[in-house]
């Protein structure tokens, strides 16, 4: 009996462990985000102060409030022209057989493991061609490099695992692709669009090296970048009390968003790779 | 079905129609987004291309890669991106990168694995908790860990002298002994969740009586680990392992953020980026793009091949 009162405690002391270690940083970005003045540098595990002063200066000052609306602009965009075009060819991908669908899903695997970086020269060209350069259609234009071949992907493998037995009513109705996609489909597709668009969301609003390289202007940028690049007036003036206010107000929604979904994020983030 | 030969393969014929109409807008939206682009990456590595004038590119054959001149003394000078000590270094940064952060990822995600294949009260607990590090962007995390780590200021440093680990505090992102650790820390940190839920996801397929009959004979617990969870997981492990390596290889945002301007920390991705866009050397910077995507389409290759991923769309 002992012996297992031994290895409870342990295993608990592990969790807890386990739990502090992921939780710690954002709690203490969130305390240190209500500090300022002195209180920011003195050394402190528990909440000692509660000032709103950095949130207030965040959202006055500069444009973080235009950042963050470019941010939920660009990644919205995003998930719906990758869910769009994501549907039609995973339900052809899955559905219909042809020559060169191996092929096919071969090279959009590949193109989700293609580095960033070595489209960045091409990209750049690209984009300046189409007078996109420091525009938000060039940062949703360019984030389509790597959402649409993860929802592709994952919803091929969601189409692949229904029955046949669904579309066959459809079919002898004489019911066109398109109808079966959208009445027979898109019905029963409803958690994998959640969770992939969700992971899609996450994807292009944490995004920074498009962002980063693609524009030039403070009113062009997406939250990221404005964070990377909050310094003070010198480099011993950090103002970390407003960095930490920037990054909660960009990462609770995340974080609530993830928690609330958690059981689907999961599920889907597996999906890409276990199955896959 | 009932239908008639001539009715069926009219149909398939409209089926496969409607399927090339699907797929079109994601393939041209790929090939003009990806492909295109990298292909005029690579051509770009084999011109004098500047960022500023990019249309005047000339070919220069692979001389950003490597060229040489013969002196009248008979001696040889070579240059390039292949003789470039700078370049080597963030290929040696990377890879020790990659290697170290995933191994360590493995190690700690396959405890936080069996923890939550446990049945315990508050596991939901646990589960969502080590959402929150793969939830918050990279920028972020390295932003608070920045601080977390500070030297002067830094709750890491004060907890680790409390504790006694060290006497005096830690410059950790400037000092160049120990750049790379903060940057393996906070990497560890951020991406350990995602292993540990890849690595979950296999442990759930492994049957629960396998375990049972192995409680029944006596095997021992750690025995138990060796000779059954571990060859089981194999699979789901491997898979995890190789997402994150080429992953880890392409390491851009943290590096940028937590440690801008240490030559222990430069990865291929920060240093190609710095020579394409901030130092004006637009083709040489494509030439280090270019080597980068070599490398890791090789690795790409050998994951496909090692993971043999089932590629078969089903039968349709």
């Amino acid at each position: 009996m002992p012996m297992s009162i031994v290895k409870n405690t342990a295993f608990y002391a592990l969790v807890v462990v386990i739990v502090v270690c992921a939780v710690f940083p954002f709690y203490y970005a969130i305390i240190t985000s209500f500090k300022t003045g002195s209180a920011l540098f003195t050394i402190e595990y528990w909440p000692t102060s509660f000032s709103m002063a950095n949130y207030v200066n965040v959202i006055a000052a500069g444009s973080f409030t235009r950042n963050l609306l470019n941010s939920i602009i660009v990644s919205g965009c995003v998930v719906a022209f990758s869910l769009l075009m994501a549907v039609t060819a995973a339900f052809a991908l899955s559905r219909v057989r042809f020559r060169g669908r191996s092929l096919l899903l071969l090279t959009i695997l590949s193109v989700s493991m293609f580095p960033q970086i070595a489209v960045l020269a091409g990209l750049f060209e690209v984009i300046r061609l189409l007078g996109l350069y420091n525009t938000l259609g060039g940062l949703v234009f360019s984030y389509m490099i790597f959402t649409l071949p993860f929802t592709v992907w994952v919803l091929t493998t969601f189409m692949r695992d229904l029955p046949v037995e669904i579309e066959e009513a459809a079919i002898v109705d004489g019911a066109t692709p398109w109808v079966i996609i959208t009445k027979v489909f898109l019905p029963l597709m409803w958690p994998a669009l959640v969770t992939t668009g969700l992971l899609a969301f996450i994807a292009a609003w944490n995004e920074f090296l498009f962002a980063l390289t693609f524009t030039s202007s403070t009113e062009t940028r997406t939250v990221p970048v404005t964070i990377a690049l909050l310094t003070g007036s010198s480099a011993h003036e950090v103002p970390w009390g407003i960095i930490m206010a920037a990054s909660v107000i960009v990462t609770v929604p995340l974080v609530v968003l993830v928690l609330i979904f958690q059981r689907k994020i999961i599920s889907g983030l597996t999906a890409g790779g276990v199955k896959g | 079905m009932t239908a008639s030969p001539i009715v069926r393969s009219e149909l398939l014929r409209q089926r496969s129609r409607s399927a090339r109409l699907f797929l079109l807008p994601m393939i041209l939206a790929l090939a003009v987004v990806a492909g295109w682009p990298l292909i005029r990456t690579i051509y770009f590595s084999f011109t004098d291309a500047s960022l500023t004038n990019i249309e005047a590119a000339k070919w220069v054959g692979f001389k950003n890669y490597l060229s040489w001149i013969q002196l009248k003394s008979g001696r040889t000078i070579y240059s390039g991106l292949l003789v470039d000590p700078a370049w080597w270094n963030a290929v040696w940064n990377t890879v020790r990168f990659s290697i170290i952060s995933v191994a360590l990822e493995a190690f700690f995600g396959m405890i936080i694995a069996l923890v939550l294949n446990a049945e315990f009260k508050g596991r939901g607990i646990v589960r969502a908790a080590i959402l929150i590090p793969w939830a918050i962007p990279t920028i972020v995390s390295a932003r608070m860990w920045g601080w977390m780590l500070n030297d002067q200021f830094g709750i890491l440093n004060d907890l680790f002298m409390r504790v006694g680990l060290i006497d005096h505090p830690i410059a950790w992102t400037a000092s160049s002994d120990t750049a790379m650790i903060a940057v393996l820390i906070v990497d560890v940190w951020k991406t350990t969740p995602f292993m540990a839920l890849l690595i979950l996801a296999g442990l759930q397929m492994i049957p629960g009586d396998i375990y049972e009959a192995a409680r029944i004979d006596g095997v021992h617990p750690v025995k138990q680990f060796f000779r059954i969870t571990l060859p089981l997981v194999k699979p789901a492990l491997m898979v995890a392992i190789i997402f994150r390596l080429l992953d880890a290889m392409r390491i851009f945002d943290l590096i940028y953020v937590l440690t801008p301007n240490s030559a222990q920390t430069k990865t291929m991705s920060v240093l190609a980026r710095e020579n394409l866009i901030e130092f004006d050397k637009f083709a040489y910077g494509s030439a280090q793009s270019t080597l980068l995507f070599l490398v890791i389409a090789l690795m790409t290759m050998l994951a496909i091949w090692i993971g043999r991923v089932k590629l078969d769309g089903g039968e349709r």
